[in-house]
């Protein structure tokens, strides 16, 4: 009788350690997850505040004429002063001012061909603003995969996401200017 | 940057994948980065400088084909040793869902990891059953990037999220010399033959538009006595002889199957190169090469080739499927030395976009944008 007492007890330590296990290695990926999200929203600041600052820069460079200038200054300061309900809105207004400015015939050529630095202000414009386009989709891929997870039964009864919240996807007209 | 790359296949044997790395490799180099590629070889294998060997690839059955993977004790030895001292700002794992090196290393390491997906599966059981264990190692991907469309969307089916798109790049400079083949005069105006129309593609897949322009070479070769057809692809030879009527039959070449370097000499070997697609292209490697080799081109006005010829300024367009207009189309560009001389110039310039370089600069801002913290690549501790 002992002998069977003995037996039951081993197994039912064996199953919660299994389980605890288990648990505690959901909880690793979902952490992992959610570092993934904090790190990708960084990179994703980062790229918007970059390409912020380029526009600014050849708004002040002299390169374009006033009105030009004017638009893509004033786009890139609301960017950077949007609180969180409109950033979404004012990132866009930005996208599309630099296209506006960008779609001028030979725009390109011309900002070139002015000597000085304008080439540099155009390779940092054109590089900036690819990235926020990379940065936003590695970002929402983050955020779609952390919210899968989270969907998951055993993360929705027990506590493992811990007070994160839940992240929302970020979505703007990013397409790039051509330059 | 100091960027750590991951082959899965074995690089002495021939593919897309290792082809892809080795361009890549090397045009990141030219732009003065540290690069070192782990790919399963032979210790002694003739590797180049910058590639380091994981121990041979088995063949195994995976995914429907039989392909040559590196796995186990030794390889993921190596791997982790390599992540361990490579000292990388970012690492770039290709084709990461197929087990192999990629996946071993996704496993080994924690940091900046970009990853490409390269093919295209329909439905594929071995994504699908494996994606359980496979999504744990593939989701500390901080980058994902599809080669193509099709890519893309057989990953988001089946591992959801999103990817950027950065397509291969042509080396143009592959493609930029060359001697025509014999009884080709070439456009340098060398001996042998007169005026010559080249094709390459699928000569049975329809979509290719080889019926068209063998229908516009009915009215041509009629009104222009020296004119021949040089096509190249593979195909059966004798089934497109057939349908060329018989008095013009010895002025159609086809060479069918060619290899890397004759293909490259076909495009020098003609004073035109048609493109005659009736659609389904997404981009026209094709056209690049043509575009690279210099040719002057003759294509479909389809949505594809009229983005990467520039409307018509880096060559000329007709009507897709339209036989008669490829005809008056190639007659006036045969009639016309300078205009074909401006196309040429113009298409070896437009090409440079599809450049590796420019594919580079894309792939490098994609490790900038997920490397931008500085932290680097560290092996992973407990390897889970």
């Amino acid at each position: 009788m002992l002998y069977h007492w003995i037996i039951d007890v081993l197994f039912w330590v064996a199953v919660v350690f299994l389980v605890g296990v288990y648990v505690s290695w959901r909880a690793t990926r979902l952490d992992r997850l959610h570092v993934r999200v904090e790190t990708a929203r960084a990179a994703l600041d980062a790229a918007l505040v970059r390409r912020a600052a380029a526009a600014l820069e050849l708004a002040a460079s002299r390169l374009l004429d006033p009105a030009a200038s004017l638009v893509l200054a004033t786009a890139a300061h609301e960017a950077r002063t949007a609180d969180a309900d409109n950033r979404e809105f004012a990132e866009s207004d930005l996208s599309r001012a630099l296209r506006a400015v960008a779609d001028q015939p030979d725009f390109a050529g011309t900002v070139a061909g002015e000597g000085g630095d304008g080439a540099d202000v155009l390779e940092e414009l054109s590089s900036s603003a690819a990235k926020v386009a990379y940065a936003r989709r590695f970002y929402n891929d983050a955020v779609a995969q952390a919210r899968a997870a989270r969907r998951k039964p055993l993360i929705r009864v027990l506590p493992l996401a811990g007070r994160a919240a839940l992240p929302d996807f970020f979505e703007i007209d990013d397409d790039p200017p051509g330059v | 940057m100091n960027v750590g790359i991951v082959c899965p296949y074995t690089w002495n044997v021939p593919g897309g994948v290792q082809q892809h790395i080795r361009d890549l490799a090397e045009a990141l180099i030219a732009l003065g980065h540290r690069v070192s590629v782990i790919t399963p070889a032979d210790d002694d294998a003739d590797l180049p400088p910058y590639a380091v060997p994981a121990g041979r690839a088995v063949p195994v059955p995976y995914n429907g084909s039989v392909a040559r993977l590196a796995f186990g004790f030794l390889s993921s030895a190596r791997v982790r040793r390599w992540i361990n001292e490579g000292g990388f700002d970012v690492l770039h794992v290709h084709e990461p869902a197929a087990p192999s090196l990629g996946l071993l290393a996704c496993w080994a390491a924690d940091g900046p990891i970009v990853g490409t997906f390269h093919a295209s599966y329909q439905r594929s059981r071995a994504l699908s059953v494996t994606a359980p264990i496979l999504r744990s190692a593939l989701e500390k991907i901080n980058g994902r990037i599809a080669v193509s469309e099709a890519a893309r969307t057989s990953l988001v089916e089946h591992l959801g999220g999103d990817a950027v798109l950065i397509p291969n790049g042509v080396a143009t400079e592959r493609y930029a010399m060359a001697a025509p083949l014999p009884g080709w005069r070439g456009r340098a105006g060398g001996p042998g033959g007169g005026e010559a129309l080249g094709f390459l593609g699928r000569m049975d897949e329809p979509r290719k538009g080889l019926p068209v322009l063998l229908r516009a070479f009915e009215i041509l070769g009629r009104r222009r006595p020296g004119l021949r057809l040089l096509l190249a692809g593979p195909g059966d030879a004798g089934d497109v002889a057939a349908r060329v009527t018989p008095e013009l039959r010895d002025r159609v070449a086809v060479l069918g199957m060619v290899s890397e370097e004759d293909k490259i000499r076909v495009y020098h070997s003609v004073d035109a190169f048609v493109a005659p697609n009736l659609g389904g292209e997404s981009f026209g490697i094709v056209l690049a090469e043509a575009m690279s080799a210099g040719a002057p081109i003759l294509a479909s006005d389809i949505e594809a080739f009229d983005r990467v010829l520039l409307g018509g300024r880096a060559g000329a367009l007709f009507p897709a499927g339209d036989h008669e207009a490829l005809a008056a189309a190639a007659a006036a560009l045969l009639d016309d030395p300078a205009r074909r001389k401006q196309l040429s110039a113009e298409a070896r310039a437009a090409v440079r976009a599809y450049d590796w370089s420019s594919v580079a600069r894309d792939v490098l801002r994609v490790y900038e944008t997920v490397a931008y913290a500085g932290a680097g690549v560290v092996e992973s501790g407990a390897g889970a």
